[in-house]
């Protein structure tokens, strides 16, 4: 992936003030998130399970969620289509195409869900309805937004959206049911159904990780054949940072709830700028590091924090090389603030970053 | 179903609580902070001692009859009225709750202990033996149990013992199955996958691995038998099939009542009945509590 | 499919088999030889065996099982010792009698669980919810034979008494008044408390099952998706989320409706309806064997049918299972 990829990318010098203002696109992003916090209450205290995000999507863009299974990515997706469970208490503002989505009633939400912003989830299996055919789906996806649309016309496009996601023969396998399906064409027929109405923004959860590595590569190359054809925007969450180099723009970093850096994909795997990130991708395994015998994988020390009782402060500061007890890092809560142009991290001391730590 | 789901599911995953607790004292603390279960758990409790106690508490007999009294309707002197033998209701009602309870539980415990033995080994040792368990009860299933009862207690007589062996002989089956079921899943397990890799014997695996994770579902079974024997024996003995006079019984006394259904005796129907639906709610509350404490994903959607 | 079917009817000759002689030889234990009312007569134990030989009642319990059996293919079930009528003449209009209370009350007790449960569940915790919760416990844990009473006491005879009616608004005794006949009000007046009667317990408990179903439903990923794609709450509801939940429903029904026939023993002898329950509960306070043994081999024969049935339905709405 080049430079010329990255459209969104502004060599701007993004002013250093306090603000929220985040790199973002030159005209107004398709998505804007401000502050946006989910809390679930449960019996044993308040759940923190998304603190604070704050980001822009541009039009066109792919822009990756990455962090460890809790650590938010699939709340703040599911915030953004409404459909946390009433348990959940969101703050913040979600922008989406100059509306702010939290005033909406579920009502009001349903016409945007499926038909600007739709959402492909994990485990292809689960989130398909087991006693409907895949076409039965599909069709339903388009019915609910276009009544209008003949059940002629409904099977036609269910059809030819089987066949856009590469799913061979088609018309027999629109008769089918989830379960005839093999995983990835699971993933497709998923696909397949959330592109049904050309969403303005495609939300990805995890949608390659119950498969195979060259399924994977398979689903993900559908994704991006779809982007150039549809120009819609992709989040694409996941924990696989092989992934996110391959077909993201930009990257979120998310650690227990909170971002912790957000930049541009080269930006952010080349310079991390915070130690979070450095940790991430030093434990991912290379081929090309295979002759090094003494190297051993790295690892982050410790176990993600209960986000019941997060640490004080930085909450990855327990497990960080780099922290300065008894100073800021255990005290203060750091903020994400730019650390070089559409470069932002939540480090106090990002220059310490890449220099090995005293641990 | 992947362990690693999307969306709140993840949740799921965190530790929530900072230390370890053992899974039998969250089950512990989860089942005394069930509402229901704890006042259900003290009514019972108050209701099986007022039975026991009656013969303290209460100044009348039992069993003497004045025929020559009027009934006496509900008042200050008879709470509950007299019956048609001029005896205390109120009285009779506890006396038969004795019996009742007694049978109740016993068919219950009975019925627990053998249907447990039965369907964990025919669930953990399979073939031959959990053939002949699914085709022996197969045969009971098919035949309505009042039915099998009535002709069983008409041929081995009512006395409280035979009531109570017919019963749990019919009972034992539906809890084996059960077992069997719980046994068979967690058999394929994998951590006894490894048990019995690392070379840990029968009894062991059992004993250590088994039975932990089918507790549960025995005692909520158990609470099962409990208000099904209940049910049961009234039913039966209501048909006149159950407990003979001069014992009595809550289905008994409502089958002298049944008589006096739109008469100016009516009030003697209210009585037993309230008593068996305050026993069996409060067993079924108790079971409900158990359940919630043993399975927390139940009451959590 | 027709294999299935077959398969499925082979083994439930067997088990009835089975059955049958477990009930034949438990019964012709329980009430003793027919011929010994004759003890007493001038020829006292002469008479007896005499008579039991003329019967065949002196063979071994086996032997006269088979030979019962072979009568029982030929559709012969024997005569009644109680009316001297022959046993499957009795069981035609019995079973008439009661096919009215299962058709009517499976009709009630389906409905009104099914639709009580889907209200609760997306209503959950509502005010309304907790009410039919509590309901729902008060009808599980309720003596059907009490709630009998009860309801005589206080839907017939106490309304009659209380506004001083010519007649009751509900009756008591049988389905029609005498000389009646047909569908009509009079039949609708005398079937309403039978049938409520007979499946207080079922609405009760059948209401809970729907409702923790579609509880399970309501919270899987699929309704996720179907809510993502912008599907309307009351499609999600009924298309995507009941459909679901009426799989297991429908096994539970087609196997409880065994309990249903038992609870027929009860409710026919409240209401006197004459019925395949209160056939047997006449024949089997008499020792009547041979009505006694029909009455469980038909009875066995509908609970493995409706059995046969719940999982042709199970076949036929959940295309993951494939019957063979």
């Amino acid at each position: 992936m080049t430079d010329a990829d990255l459209p969104t990318l502004t060599p701007t010098d993004a002013p250093i003030t306090r603000s929220p203002a985040i790199p973002s696109a030159p005209t107004e992003p398709l998505l804007s998130v401000r502050d946006l916090s989910v809390t679930f209450h449960t019996d044993d205290g308040d759940v923190h399970a998304v603190d604070a995000a704050t980001f822009d999507v541009a039009a066109n863009e792919t822009v990756g969620i990455v962090g460890e299974s809790g650590s938010g990515k699939s709340v703040t997706a599911l915030a953004l289509l409404g459909l946390l469970p009433k348990s959940a208490t969101i703050t913040g503002e979600i922008r989406f195409k100059g509306r702010l989505l939290g005033e909406l009633s579920d009502k009001a939400m349903q016409p945007i869900r499926g038909e600007e912003i739709a959402m492909i989830f994990q485990d292809a299996l689960a989130a398909l309805n087991p006693v409907h055919t895949v076409g039965a789906q599909i069709a339903e996806a388009i019915r609910v937004h276009h009544p209008e649309t003949s059940a002629k016309e409904l099977h036609a496009r269910s059809v030819e959206l089987l066949d856009i996601v590469g799913i061979p023969n088609p018309t027999d396998r629109v008769e089918q049911f989830p379960h005839q399906f093999s995983g990835g064409m699971r993933q497709r027929a998923m696909i397949a159904m959330s592109i049904a109405n050309d969403p303005a923004l495609l939300i990805a959860d995890e949608p390659t990780t119950a498969l195979d590595v060259t399924v994977q590569a398979q689903v993900l190359e559908v994704l991006e054949r779809i982007q150039d054809r549809t120009q819609s925007s992709i989040i694409l969450i996941t924990h696989d940072l092989g992934v996110v180099a391959g077909v993201v723009d930009r990257v979120i970093v998310m650690y227990a709830g909170r971002q912790v850096e957000f930049g541009s994909v080269d930006d952010t795997f080349y310079e991390p700028k915070h130690p979070y990130t450095e940790g991430l991708l030093a434990s991912l395994p290379r081929l090309d590091r295979r002759a090094e015998k003494h190297s051993r994988l790295h690892r982050i020390v410790g176990q993600p924090p209960s986000l019941i009782r997060l640490p004080g402060g930085c909450a990855f500061h327990p497990r960080c090389p780099y922290a300065d007890l008894g100073g800021r890092c255990d005290h203060d809560r750091p903020e994400l603030l730019p650390v070089g142009p559409d470069h932002r991290s939540s480090c106090f001391f990002p220059e310490r970053v890449g220099t090995g730590g005293q641990s | 179903m992947s362990a690693e789901t999307t969306g709140v599911s993840d949740l799921a995953g965190l530790d929530f609580a900072p230390e370890p607790i053992t899974q039998w004292k969250l089950f512990r603390r989860r089942f005394f902070r069930h509402r229901g279960a704890m006042i259900a758990l003290v009514v019972l409790i108050l209701l099986v001692i007022w039975c026991f106690s009656v013969s303290w508490l209460s100044p009348f007999d039992p069993y003497r009859q004045d025929l020559l009294a009027d009934p006496v309707g509900p008042g200050s002197a008879h709470w509950l009225g007299t019956d048609e033998l001029g005896r205390d209701q109120l009285t009779r009602i506890l006396v038969a709750g004795q019996l009742s309870l007694k049978i109740a539980f016993s068919i219950a415990i009975l019925s627990v202990a053998f249907g447990t033995l039965v369907g964990a080994v025919a669930g953990f040792f399979g073939s031959a033996a959990d053939q002949f368990l699914m085709r022996f009860t197969d045969v009971f299933l098919v035949v309505p149990e009042l039915a099998i009862l009535a002709v069983a207690l008409q041929r081995f007589g009512s006395t409280g013992i035979v009531i109570i062996l017919v019963l749990s002989f019919l009972f034992w089956m539906g809890i084996a199955r059960v077992v069997r079921g719980q046994v068979l899943a967690i058999r394929e397990k994998e951590y006894v996958e490894a048990a019995r890799a690392a070379g840990a014997n029968p009894g062991r695996i059992i004993v250590r691995h088994i039975l932990p994770n089918i507790i549960g579902p025995i005692m909520v079974n158990t609470t099962l038998a409990v208000t099904a024997a209940i049910i049961t024996e009234s039913t039966l003995s209501f048909l006149g099939f159950g407990v003979q006079p001069p014992q009595t019984s809550w289905g008994r006394m409502l089958a002298t009542a049944e008589g006096y259904v739109g008469t100016d005796k009516s009030y003697l129907i209210y009585g037993p009945g309230l008593a068996i639906l305050i026993t069996v709610l409060c067993v079924n509350f108790i079971g409900d509590g158990l359940r919630d404490a043993f399975d927390p994903q139940s009451e959590k959607h | 499919m027709f294999t299935y079917v077959a398969r499925r009817a082979l083994y439930a000759i067997p088990v009835i088999l089975f059955a049958s002689f477990l009930t034949f030889w438990l019964s012709s234990e329980a009430f003793g030889s027919p011929c010994d009312k004759l003890r007493t007569s001038r020829e006292g134990v002469t008479a007896v065996r005499r008579c039991e030989k003329r019967i065949g009642v002196d063979q071994p319990i086996p032997v006269r099982y088979a030979k019962w059996l072979g009568n029982v293919v030929e559709g012969d079930f024997g005569t009644s010792s109680r009316t001297n009528q022959e046993v499957s003449a009795m069981l035609g209009p019995a079973m008439w009698n009661t096919f009215q209370l299962i058709v009517f009350g499976s009709i009630l007790s389906i409905s009104v669980a099914l639709f009580v449960g889907v209200f609760s569940s997306v209503r959950q915790y509502s005010a309304p919810d907790y009410l039919l919760t509590a309901l729902a416990f008060i009808g599980i844990a309720m003596p059907p034979f009490w709630f009998g009473l009860l309801a005589q006491q206080f839907l017939a005879v106490g309304p009659k008494q209380w506004f001083d009616l010519k007649e009751p608004i509900f009756f008591t005794v049988g389905l029609h008044s005498a000389g009646g006949s047909g569908f009509n009000l009079d039949y609708l007046r005398h079937l309403f408390l039978p049938v409520l009667t007979l499946t207080v317990q079922s609405i009760a408990s059948w209401s809970r099952y729907v409702r923790t179903s579609m509880l399970d439903v309501l919270s899987t990923d699929y309704i996720r998706t179907a809510r993502a794609k912008g599907v309307p709450r009351r499609t999600i509801t009924w298309r995507h989320a009941t459909r679901n939940a009426l799989i297991p429903f429908v096994t539970v029904v087609a196997l409880e409706t065994g309990a249903l026939f038992g609870g027929l023993i009860i409710t026919e002898k409240i209401f006197s309806i004459p019925g395949m329950g209160q056939l047997f509960y006449d024949s089997l306070l008499v020792g009547d064997t041979n009505v006694v043994v029909a009455w469980m081999i038909i009875t066995a024969t509908f609970i493995m049918l409706f059995n046969l049935i719940a999982d042709l339905l199970y076949g036929f709405l959940d295309p993951r299972v494939r019957l063979t």
